[in-house]
C-alpha cells in the first residue's frame, strides 16, 4: 500500500495481502475471546446504560473494542462526554 | 538416545503437514539422526506413499498397541537413507481404535532407540490430532499464507499451549515469493505479527513437491529445488544450528535456474 492508496484513504486502494492482514487481525482478536459480534454489542448498550445514569454522552461517537498489543488484548472505549450529569458521582473524560 | 518427540500440526487440512513430516524425517537421517516417522492419521494413512514405501507395510501402530506384533516388526527401514524409519498407521481402521496413553506409551517404548519421533498428525481439533499431540513434547505447526489456514493455526497453537508442549514452532508452506512481493500474499511477517510464534522455516511453492510425490521419494533424499533446501534447513534449525532463512524474495520473478546458480555460488552453507 503505496503513497497513493495513503492519499486517497481508500481500502480499495490496498493490496490484497494487507486486507487480509486486517481481516485476520480482526478474526483472531473474535476467535481467541471467544466474543462474537453480538456479545460485543450486548456489552456494549449494558455499559451504556450504566455510563449514562451519570454523564450525557455522545452516542454517534462512541467506540468500544478490542485491542491486542503485544499478546494482551485489551477492551478500549472511547466515550466522548458532554456534560456530568448533577448528582453524578465519577468523573470522566 | 532419548528421542525428542515432535508432532506436525496445523488445523486445516491439506497444507503440507504430510510432506513437511516425510522431508524433515529424511533430512535428519540425511544429518545422521535416527529418525522414525510415525503416520498418526488413522484411516487415511499418506506418509508411508509419500515417502515412497507403501509396498513394504506390513504391520501397523496399531497392531502394535494391541500385541499383534512386536514394535521391531511394524517399523519399515527406509534403505535409501541409513537411520530412517517409517511405523504406518492403519488404513481400515478408525481414530478410535487408539486413546491418548497407547500414543505416549508407543512413544515411550521408541525412545531409547532413536533421536527423533516425528509424529504425521491428522487435520483438525478432535480425536486423531489430541492422539498424536499427546505422546509429543514439541510441536511444528505448517500454515499456508492464506486466512483460513492462519486463523485454524491460530486455533491450534492455542490448544497445543494449553497441552503444555514447548516449543512451539511455525512453518509457512507454499509462500509464493513474486505473489508477496506484489502485496498479493501474506508475508512471512504478517503472519508472524498476527500468530506470535516463532518460526523455523518458509518452504515456497515447488512443483517439485508434486514431482516428489510421484517418485515417492522425498525431495530431501536427492533433489536441489528451493523446497528441499527450505526443508534440509528447518531439519538443521531443529537440530539447533543458526541457519539463516532463504532469500526467497531475490527467486521470486526468476527463472528457477538463476535462483539455484545463485543458491550454489552465493555461498550456501551447506556442508
Ligand atoms: N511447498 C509446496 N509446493 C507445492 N505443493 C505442495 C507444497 N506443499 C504441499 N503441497 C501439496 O499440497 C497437497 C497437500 O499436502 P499434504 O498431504 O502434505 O498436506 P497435509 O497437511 O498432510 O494434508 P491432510 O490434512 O489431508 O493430512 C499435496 O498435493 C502436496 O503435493
Ligand atoms: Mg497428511
Amino acid at each position: 500500500m503505496g503513497f497513493l492508496s495513503r492519499l486517497f484513504g481508500s481500502d480499495n486502494g490496498k493490496d490484497s495481502a494487507q486486507r487480509a492482514k486486517n481481516r485476520l487481525q480482526i478474526i483472531l482478536i473474535n476467535d481467541r475471546t471467544d466474543i462474537t459480534p453480538e456479545l460485543l454489542e450486548n456489552l456494549r448498550e449494558e455499559i451504556l446504560n450504566v455510563i449514562i445514569k451519570y454523564v450525557d454522552i455522545e452516542r454517534s461517537k462512541i467506540a468500544i473494542d478490542f485491542e491486542k498489543e503485544q499478546g494482551a488484548t485489551a477492551l478500549v472505549a472511547n466515550i466522548p462526554i458532554l456534560r456530568i450529569k448533577r448528582g453524578g458521582s465519577i468523573a470522566m473524560n | 538416545m532419548a528421542a525428542r518427540v515432535i508432532v506436525t500440526t496445523s488445523g486445516k487440512g491439506g497444507v503440507g503437514k504430510t510432506t513437511s513430516t516425510a522431508n524433515i524425517a529424511a533430512a535428519l537421517a540425511k544429518f545422521g539422526k535416527k529418525v522414525v516417522a510415525i503416520d498418526a492419521d488413522v484411516g487415511l494413512r499418506n506418509l508411508d506413499v509419500i515417502m515412497g514405501l507403501e509396498n513394504r507395510v506390513v504391520y501397523n501402530f496399531i497392531d502394535v498397541i494391541e500385541k499383534t506384533c512386536k514394535i521391531s516388526q511394524a517399523l519399515v527401514k527406509d534403505k535409501r537413507v541409513p537411520g530412517l524409519f517409517l511405523l504406518p498407521a492403519a488404513q481400515t481402521r478408525t481414530k478410535d481404535a487408539v486413546n491418548p496413553e497407547q500414543m505416549i506409551a508407543l512413544c515411550e517404548e521408541l525412545k531409547p532407540d532413536f533421536d527423533f519421533i516425528l509424529l504425521d498428525c491428522p487435520a483438525g481439533i478432535e480425536g486423531g490430532f489430541k492422539n498424536a499431540a499427546a505422546g509429543a513434547d514439541e510441536a511444528l505447526v505448517v500454515t499456508t499464507p492464506e486466512i483460513p489456514a492462519v486463523r485454524d493455526a491460530d486455533r491450534i497453537i492455542g490448544m497445543l499451549e494449553s497441552m503444555g508442549k514447548s516449543p512451539i514452532r511455525l512453518i509457512i508452506n507454499r509462500l509464493r515469493p513474486n505473489m508477496v512481493q506484489d502485496g498479493d500474499m501474506l508475508a512471512k511477517d504478517d503472519i508472524l505479527d498476527v500468530l506470535s510464534i516463532d518460526l523455523i522455516g518458509v518452504v515456497p511453492e515447488d512443483e517439485n513437491v508434486i514431482r516428489s510425490t510421484n517418485n515417492g521419494e522425498p525431495m530431501t533424499m536427492s533433489l536441489d529445488s528451493p523446497a528441499a533446501h527450505a526443508y534440509l534447513n528447518i531439519a538443521e534449525r531443529l537440530l539447533g544450528r543458526d541457519v539463516p532463512l532463504m532469500d526467497l524474495e531475490s527467486y521470486a520473478g526468476r527463472g528457477f535456474f538463476s535462483w539455484i546458480k545463485k543458491f550454489f555460488s552465493g555461498g550456501s552453507k551447506k556442508k
